[in-house]
């Protein structure tokens, strides 16, 4: 509940430090989803992030989207899943389903 | 997200205000919702259970879909009477997820020695309490068996939404403690409110074990008046 480990207090800290930002939000679950949707990931454009959006699992994989999307601009839906080649990859290893919209902090 | 809507989603959740967030998918287009407003239009329902649940969900509109987050202010539990009990209860409180704020006037109970990890405040409760703004994400244990001190904590909370109120005391005391209060102006209903004496019936014998006793009334009383997710 400190500000240090508030995901949204700390994107407001970064942006006004002049960092691009990205904040990434659960906003679907399906299945046994570790982290419920309104979740938060924030992350810089050096791929520090604070926050989560699952148990750790897909993380690495959002954080390599959302510095892509603070290039390009654009908000962007990713999707991890069993049912997905990349979730096996990222090791959504808890069954569940996970759809998180990451659009950056203008 | 604009820097400007993100400083006032948390403005409004360092000020203790239950807002929600609307996104649209297609479009991302943003506005924060306050529960202070009026709602209507077709999701005023959907919105309405947000505020209840503190759950996040995803809605159909004209004009695609869109996800809608809650945000709703942390619980907090406010204890009256630096006492032994409280010494167990604030730290178990804060593990559980709740706010402890420890108020008494007593000087030598309310030290920050004895609570080493929570807020403190020396002061009676008539003064600490509308510091602090109770609300409906608060709860009171009152637990100094000190009408002096209890009483206007409790009075403070009977006048207030908080989700739960809890005065330690036998069934004695807390008859004594009804027709005070009733004395007061609090009516029959209201004061049957009180959860005394407090705590969950588990036997509980040592300052420890009734804190645990508290503590999961409290949370029985967060979840199932839906104050809080």
């Amino acid at each position: 509940m400190t500000e240090l480990n508030d995901p949204l207090g700390v994107a407001e800290t970064w942006r006004k430090a002049g960092r691009p930002v990205a904040l990434a939000t659960v906003v679907e679950t399906w299945g046994s989803a570790p982290r419920p949707a309104g979740s938060h990931l924030v992350i810089d454009g050096e791929g520090n992030f604070e926050g989560s959006v699952s148990g750790g699992c897909v993380e690495g994989a959002v954080v390599g989207e959302a510095i892509e999307v603070l290039e390009t601009g654009e908000p962007r839906m990713l999707e991890f899943g069993v049912a997905d080649e990349t979730a096996w990859e990222v090791g959504l290893s808890c069954g569940g389903t996970i759809r998180v919209y990451v659009e950056p902090l203008k | 997200m604009d820097l400007a809507l993100l400083e006032a989603l948390n403005a409004a959740r360092a000020n203790r205000k239950a807002v929600l967030l609307e996104t649209g998918l297609e479009s991302g287009a943003q506005r924060l919702i306050r529960e202070a407003e009026p709602q209507d239009g077709p999701l005023a329902a959907v919105y309405a259970e947000c505020f209840r649940s503190g759950k996040a969900v995803r809605a159909e509109t004209e004009n695609g879909p869109v996800f809608i987050a809650a945000y709703l202010p942390p619980p907090r539990l406010i204890i009256t009477g630096a006492v032994h009990i409280s010494q167990a209860l604030a730290p178990m409180a804060a593990f559980a997820g709740l706010d402890p704020i420890i108020v008494d006037p007593r000087t030598g109970f309310a030290t920050e020695e004895r609570f080493p990890k929570s807020r403190v405040i020396a002061e009676w409760p008539e003064d600490a309490l509308p510091d602090i703004g109770v609300d409906r994400y608060t709860g009171l244990a009152a637990l100094t068996h000190d009408p002096k001190i209890d009483d206007p904590a409790l009075q403070a909370a009977l006048s207030s939404d908080c989700f739960y109120i809890g005065a330690l005391g036998s069934r004695k005391t807390h008859g004594k403690r009804v027709d005070r209060l009733k004395a007061q102006g609090f009516s029959e209903d209201k004061l049957a409110g009180i959860h005394a004496p407090i705590g969950l019936a588990i036997g509980a014998a040592s300052p420890s074990e009734i804190a645990v006793a508290i503590l999961a009334e409290v949370v029985a009383a967060l979840r199932q008046t839906g104050a809080q997710r």
